[in-house]
């Protein structure tokens, strides 16, 4: 009996928390259909149902464009990082060779370096190569990995047996052949994982775009949102609706990636933590 | 044979290798240098010495930057801590529908932070947002979290509590490996939920507890994106509000819309040598009551 009733409470408490939880999204998403004036009447279902703030959000916002150079960004990004993070990770795990604790240490020490410090010279590099402006800095250093997902896929290699590398050495296998054919097989959830981390970094990063993008054509979503908070928000037209609506056009792409990768996530991030 | 395995390994670590060199060592030795100069990015960098870091000390902005940015991660981290803990014990002791449960919490996580900063203007409104509407219910009148200088930091401390649920996952994952029997000896010996919780799980669990700690206090000693999207703006000053400046928003504004480039550099190895610091003494004071099972690893 006690533990009926402890059961219920549990019960009980977890509904109340996951309606707080969730309750921001279906404020957010109703109010996304309802017309300027009732906005703030905190209904859950909208007293006059309307699609114009999205027809508003499209002819306002260059929103299909800014959609696009998101998803090259985000897709180049998290492609460019798993690659090569994979490559560097399998360096490190299958190969022995002088220095390699040494160089980990430092792949190690990398993470602790705030990003505050490396941000303007960085910032330099790209200005002296006249790419201010464009998409490339939001991407292109993930061509060389990146410390995080080197050690999380490192840590996942060194977890497989060695039997099949060695097997496959024996049978006249390159080095490049058992990284791509046995490896990183045998290692795709962890590939998933560094993927699906990635690209929600890049979809929804807001600092980088703000850095290096000036011209609304160029925008990515985040940085368009913020550019129409700045006008509709606090421009003195308070058109609030547009910026919400903006806002739920901007989540629900990472919503579904949620759902299409659940398992994935939720697997990543709880190890992320045994880890440390 | 042990040198073609030593040029095999540096052709796979080379991408690294390379964007060590360029994004990482060289933009270290390069802030270094121009913390010491005056730099516009249109002239040449003036070497100006020590400079910047005596303006550090007199910039009246630099004390109440950082004075924010403390007060916000006193606040958050622990709250975060303390809601990510509770969720996750209830999450373990409910027997069904976890997997529900854990979607709702983690979900918001998933919200770009620019949405979550528009979220927190839209709920925090002192005038008619959600927050207020719901107090107003008790019969309490809420304050105007995001216009006024006190509450504008405990409104971005619960806004940060929506997006625990990485923490809470992490933290279940970790009350997952509690072995049973522990448990069960305790019930023989009659402990309740307290008693057990207290002195089972959260020991069991210290190690995860202790590393959360120290990386959202990392976090939040960097923090930017929420507070710059509902607080400051391209040029718009009418709503920034100085309860808001985060160290990082100021070191942003310093860099790119001033373009002090030598005085940011000077703030961001501050802000490096600060989350050193602090971390150190949080790994110190809080490492006796991290129980490792087996020992120091």
């Amino acid at each position: 009996m006690r533990r009926r009733i402890r059961l219920i409470l549990t019960w009980t408490a977890l509904s109340a928390f996951a309606a707080a939880f969730i309750y921001p999204f279906v404020w957010l998403i109703s109010a996304s259909f309802k017309p300027r004036s009732e906005v703030f009447d905190h209904r859950i279902l909208p007293e006059t149902f309307t699609f114009d703030n999205y027809i508003k959000v499209w002819q306002e916002a260059p929103m299909a464009l800014w959609m696009f150079n998101t998803l090259l960004v985000t897709v180049l990004a998290a492609v460019a990082v798993t690659i090569t993070s994979a490559m560097v990770a399998w360096g490190f795990a299958y190969f022995r060779f002088p220095g390699r604790g040494f160089l980990f240490g430092v792949v190690l020490a990398t993470m602790m370096l705030p990003g505050a410090v490396t941000m303007v010279p960085v910032f330099l590099i790209w200005n002296s190569l006249g790419m201010v402006g464009t998409l490339t800095p939001l991407w292109a250093q993930n061509l060389f990995g990146s410390a995080f997902y080197i050690f999380m896929l490192r840590q996942f290699f060194l977890g497989l047996p060695r039997e099949p590398f060695e097997a496959a050495k024996i049978d006249g296998a390159n080095n490049w052949k058992i990284f791509t054919r046995i490896a990183l097989p045998l290692c795709k959830p962890a590939v998933v994982v560094t993927l699906l981390f990635e690209f929600q970094v890049a979809w929804t990063d807001l600092l980088r775009p703000l850095i290096y993008l000036r011209d609304s054509s160029t925008f990515t979503v985040p940085r368009g949102l913020k550019a129409l908070l700045d006008q509709f928000g606090f421009g003195g037209e308070w058109h609030w609706e547009i910026v919400m609506t903006a806002s739920v056009i901007a989540t629900v792409p990472m919503i579904i990636v949620f759902f299409l990768g659940q398992k994935h996530f939720v697997k990543g991030i709880a190890t992320t933590g045994s880890k440390g | 044979m042990r040198w073609i395995e030593t040029r095999a390994a540096l052709l796979f670590i080379s991408p690294w290798l390379i964007g060590f060199m360029i994004f990482t060592a060289w933009p270290v030795i390069n802030s270094a240098y121009l913390s010491l100069t005056d730099y516009d990015v249109i002239n040449d960098p003036n070497f100006i010495g020590f400079d910047n870091y005596v303006t550090l000390f007199e910039d009246p902005k630099v004390g109440l930057a950082l004075r924010n940015t403390f007060i916000f991660m006193i606040m958050s981290v622990p709250t975060q801590l303390v809601v990510s803990l509770g969720l996750a014990l209830l999450l373990n002791s409910a027997t069904r529908a976890t997997g529900f449960f854990r979607t709702a919490f983690f979900l918001p996580k998933m919200t770009p932070p620019v949405a979550v900063g528009i979220l927190l203007l839209m709920l925090f409104n002192g005038q008619n947002g959600l927050i207020n509407s719901f107090l107003g219910v008790f019969g309490i009148e809420g304050p105007a979290w995001t216009t006024d200088p006190d509450w504008v930091k405990p409104g971005l401390v619960l806004m940060s509590l929506w997006t625990v649920g990485s923490s809470v996952v992490i933290i279940l994952a970790a009350l997952r490996g509690v072995p049973q029997e522990l448990y069960d000896s305790a019930l023989v010996d009659g402990a309740g939920w307290w008693r057990r919780t207290l002195r089972i799980t959260v020991p069991m669990i210290s190690p995860t507890l202790f590393f959360l700690f120290i990386v959202d206090s990392i976090n939040a000693l960097q923090s930017f994106t929420e507070a710059y999207t509902a607080f400051f703006g391209s040029g718009n000053t009418t709503y920034s509000n100085d309860a808001a400046l985060f160290y990082a928003i100021y070191l942003f504004q310093q860099a790119f819309e001033f373009l002090h480039m030598g005085y940011a550099s000077a703030l961001a190895w501050l802000l490096f040598i600060v989350i050193m610091a602090i971390t150190a003494v949080q790994i110190l004071v809080t490492r006796r009551f991290v129980h490792y099972e087996g020992g120091q690893p």
